[in-house]
């Protein structure tokens, strides 16, 4: 019997019309542990790097973590994994939700992909039936309306959707699959879907997850929930309310945006407005937030509220988390109110949150600066807030100039040319961060960001705070009970960290302190993604309650497999490096670790190289960002050693 | 007739709090496993979650009785103008839906309160339940002791419904043989 995981994955090919349960290689489970880690496997052993995201050839993945589907608290992640149209990288993306669980209880870890559909249609998995069914009449349906559809045609309220909307089926690169409460956003994973010609994978399992050592994983899950217990209690001093407590920042709970609306930037991530927030936007924006919100939700089997029910009056409901509440508002220069409605179309469509309305706020700088003509917005509302609408559904049915924006900022620019690449400048490897601009250039974040294969900054950042504390009396306080850290330097790197002077930024951390920091928040995300647990109970925030010192026992009583710290250490630092090792065997080189220029207004040219060289150096990687012939086969990678060496990526005998 | 005390165990579930998890189904489900914990599937829990998010339908519903027939008719509550379930707040294990039925034998499940060994101090549901959906109080009644006619007689004629009246009439003299025998 196998523990923790249910040892079988569904494949499942399209063009043929074929389905198998495929058992899988427990040896597998105990190298990569499962969720990102194994997609990552089946990735490099099926996918040679010239292969294009849209071809039949390139596998969809959807992957349960390895602990999903247990009593884990917070393990409930889907890790979708494909190649990306936007990044031609590795496409990562995750969502919450109840989606992955339900397909434990189905029986399966993953349902993998190949092949193309002629025709539109969603997979239909119940325990060991699995059904190929048409789905010509949810062509053009609304996400969240198309899995309230399914689950009435199958007379089921508890199954569980993933599907896509308008955006998906038309191959828009910031398309995304929407399920539950949550929604695998980023990089364009709901446009291949679309290629698949998937509408939707509706989910109902009603089978048993085994654990290994019952007793003592109950146990530890006792011990988190305690311990999440108080933390909600214990709000941490000191830092921005939506950074204090645990969770994806609590968005939703919260209505004082002064950071947010003061610290991001407006527009196309151009325009910072430092006197925005005032009394009477708070009473106002705190009113729209009352009015539309219907109820505090979660994903499964956690206690926090990181959702919401939104209803808006006279629009259909819809859930949303985070941070969309204010990417619209923000992108259109608007308000809250316009913020929720928008959100509301465009998570029927399905498209990512964080890229979209970047889009369209550089399409209006576009022809603001002559770029863009009057002809290319023909038919475009003058008022500001029409005009956003009306470009959101230009976009999603790829209609005119939609056509070339629906591939994102970077391709678009190129298309345009003109000097439009200039507008789309908020990138890091082709795809728009979060529009954030500072002022002195931060050594941890300039790694993160530079370095990050998931290429978005909050599935990378947590653990260590962003900036230091003013005081000793406020750091002291803050590393008395810090009992997440994996060595107790930690505590030394924010004990002397300062607000001013030498031990302050960019110098402070040191370069090599600043590697320690980055591998620390790393190793926690990669641990979490490979085990489907949220990085809002783990990785994200300051003092969460999954860490270093109790998930080798949560593993290693849910599955039997023997883990320790350094066991645990060794996995991360093979999934971390397999995936950078992936993208180098699709280009990914040294050059293209740059964070946007104006991300920081001051920059350090000679540190920024410094930082990268030691990163590199401490990954076991050569200069280039290339994992060596000699870290790899450390890391039972001798296979991609192999392959660098046969396609000259690597030389032999030589680094 | 002498009194004796009751307690009485009760679970009060707010709906405004729920945040619609299923962390209940989850110890539910994997306290009752056997051996304790050494699986987990909600499908197996005493307490479900009804719940249609877009109606914003949250509901913690607990196994109650077995019921061999369905009811005459189905209820359909509207409350605060939203209109929940047929049946959406009914506990019984029914023949017509598969709600509180074990998923391969489907034998009834009815929640005990964690009364099963080692007994809980409180249901492990409401102590999963951060959000205080479920508040479990306890208090004691007195009440009469006494042996209702009728429930002689409902035990009774279940008895002959399933064996019928010649095998019970035969067993409840062959009891009470024994019984004379051994005495």
């Amino acid at each position: 019997m196998r523990y923790g995981e249910t040892g079988f994955n569904l494949e499942i090919d399209l063009t043929r019309g074929n389905v198998e349960r495929v058992e899988t290689d427990p040896k597998l489970t105990e190298l990569h542990l499962g969720g990102l880690g194994t997609n990552t496997k089946i990735l490099w052993d099926r996918v040679p790097p010239e292969r294009e995201p849209f071809s039949p050839d390139n596998p969809l993945i959807f992957s349960s973590g390895l602990l999903c589907g247990t009593p884990a608290t917070g393990a409930n992640r889907t890790i979708v994994s494909t190649i990306s149209p936007q990044t031609l990288l590795m496409g990562y993306s995750m969502m919450g939700g109840f989606w992955a669980p339900e397909l434990k209880y189905a029986g399966y870890d993953k349902v993998i992909f190949r092949g193309k559909s002629p025709d539109l249609v969603y997979v239909w998995i119940h325990n060991d039936k699995v059904e190929i069914r048409d789905a010509s009449h949810l062509k053009g349906k609304g996400a969240v309306e198309t899995a309230e559809l399914i689950k009435q045609e199958l007379k089921d309220p508890n199954i569980q959707v993933a599907a896509i909307g308008l955006a998906g089926e038309n191959r828009v690169y910031t398309a995304s699959i929407e399920q539950g409460r949550s929604s695998a956003s980023r990089l364009g994973v709901g446009a291949v879907m679309g290629d698949k010609g998937i509408k939707a994978i509706a989910v109902r399992g009603t089978k048993d997850i085994n654990l290994a050592r019952p007793a003592e994983f109950i146990g530890l899950c006792n011990d988190v929930l305690k311990y999440i217990k108080l933390r909600e209690e214990h709000p941490v001093p000191g830092v921005m309310t939506i950074l204090q407590g645990l969770g994806s920042p609590q968005e939703m709970k919260h209505f004082d945006e002064e950071w947010h609306t003061q610290n991001f930037m407006w527009g196309n991530a151009r325009t910072r407005r430092k006197d925005f927030w005032n009394k009477e936007v708070e009473q106002k924006w705190r009113e729209t937030q009352e009015t539309v919100r219907t109820r505090l939700i979660s994903c499964y089997n956690c206690p926090m509220k990181c959702g919401a029910i939104i209803s808006v009056p006279g629009i259909s409901t819809y859930m949303m988390k985070c941070f969309s509440k204010l990417t619209y508002t923000m992108a259109a220069y608007s308000d809250l109110d316009f913020g929720f409605k928008i959100a509301q179309r465009a998570t029927e469509y399905g498209v990512d949150g964080f890229s979209t309305p970047q889009i369209m706020a550089f399409a209006f700088e576009l022809k603001e600066a002559g770029i863009l003509t009057d002809a290319d917005f023909e038919g475009c509302p003058s008022d500001n807030e029409g005009k956003f609408y009306w470009l959101l559904d230009r976009i999603v049915r790829r209609e005119g100039i939609g056509d070339i924006l629906a591939d994102g900022t970077h391709w678009a620019a190129q298309k345009i040319g003109k000097g439009a690449e200039e507008y789309a400048h908020n990138n890091i490897k082709k795809h728009e961060q979060l529009p954030l601009k500072l002022g002195m250039l931060n050594p941890v974040y300039f790694l993160m960001y530079a370095t990050g294969e998931k290429i978005n900054i909050t599935q990378i950042e947590g653990q260590f705070p962003q900036s230091p504390f003013p005081t000793v009396e406020e750091r002291e306080d803050f590393c008395k009970d810090w009992i997440q850290v994996p060595d107790e330097k930690f505590k030394k790197y924010l004990m002397d960290w300062e607000m001013r002077g030498e031990r302050s930024n960019p110098y402070y951390p040191t370069v090599d302190m600043s590697v320690d920091i980055v591998d620390w928040q790393e190793m926690m995300h990669y641990i979490d993604d490979a085990l489907g647990v949220c990085a809002g109970l783990s990785s994200f925030p300051l003092k969460p309650p999954y860490h270093i010192h109790n998930y080798p026992h949560l593993i290693s009583s849910a599955t039997g497999i023997d883990m320790d710290e350094e066991g645990l250490r060794q996995i991360y630092k093979r999934n971390r490096t397999f995936l950078r090792a992936f993208n180098v065997r699709r280009g990914l080189r040294r050059a293209d670790e740059k964070p946007p220029e104006d991300h920081w207004k001051k920059r350090f040219p000679e540190l920024e190289e410094k930082l990268l060289d030691a990163y590199y150096k401490f990954k076991g990687w050569n200069n280039d960002g290339i994992p060596t012939k000699e870290t790899l086969q450390e890391l039972d990678l001798g296979y991609v050693a192999e392959d660098f060496e046969k396609r000259g990526i690597i030389k032999n005998g030589q680094d | 007739m002498a009194k004796i005390k009751k307690k009485i165990k009760t679970i009060k579930v707010d709906l405004d709090k729920c945040n619609g998890c299923r962390a209940c189904e989850v110890i539910c489900s994997a306290f009752h496993a056997n051996p304790k914990y050494s699986s987990n599937n909600p499908e197996r829990s005493r307490i479900r979650m009804v719940r249609h998010p877009i109606k914003d339908v949250y509901v913690p519903l607990y196994a109650g009785e077995y019921t061999p027939a369905e009811c005459m008719g189905r209820d359909k509550y509207v409350i605060d103008g939203k209109e929940y379930d047929e049946c959406g707040f009914c506990r019984a294990a029914c023949p017509s839906r598969t709600l509180f039925h074990e998923p391969d034998s489907g034998l009834p499940l009815k929640c005990d309160m964690c009364e099963d060994d080692p007994p809980q101090e409180k249901p492990l549901c409401v102590q999963w339940c951060l959000n205080d959906a479920l508040i479990y109080e306890e208090r004691e009644e007195e009440v009469e002791e006494e042996e209702k006619q009728e429930d002689i007689d409902l035990a009774l004629e279940s008895l002959v419904d399933k064996y019928g009246m010649q095998k019970l009439m035969d067993t409840v003299a062959r009891r009470s043989q024994k019984s004379e025998t051994s005495t």
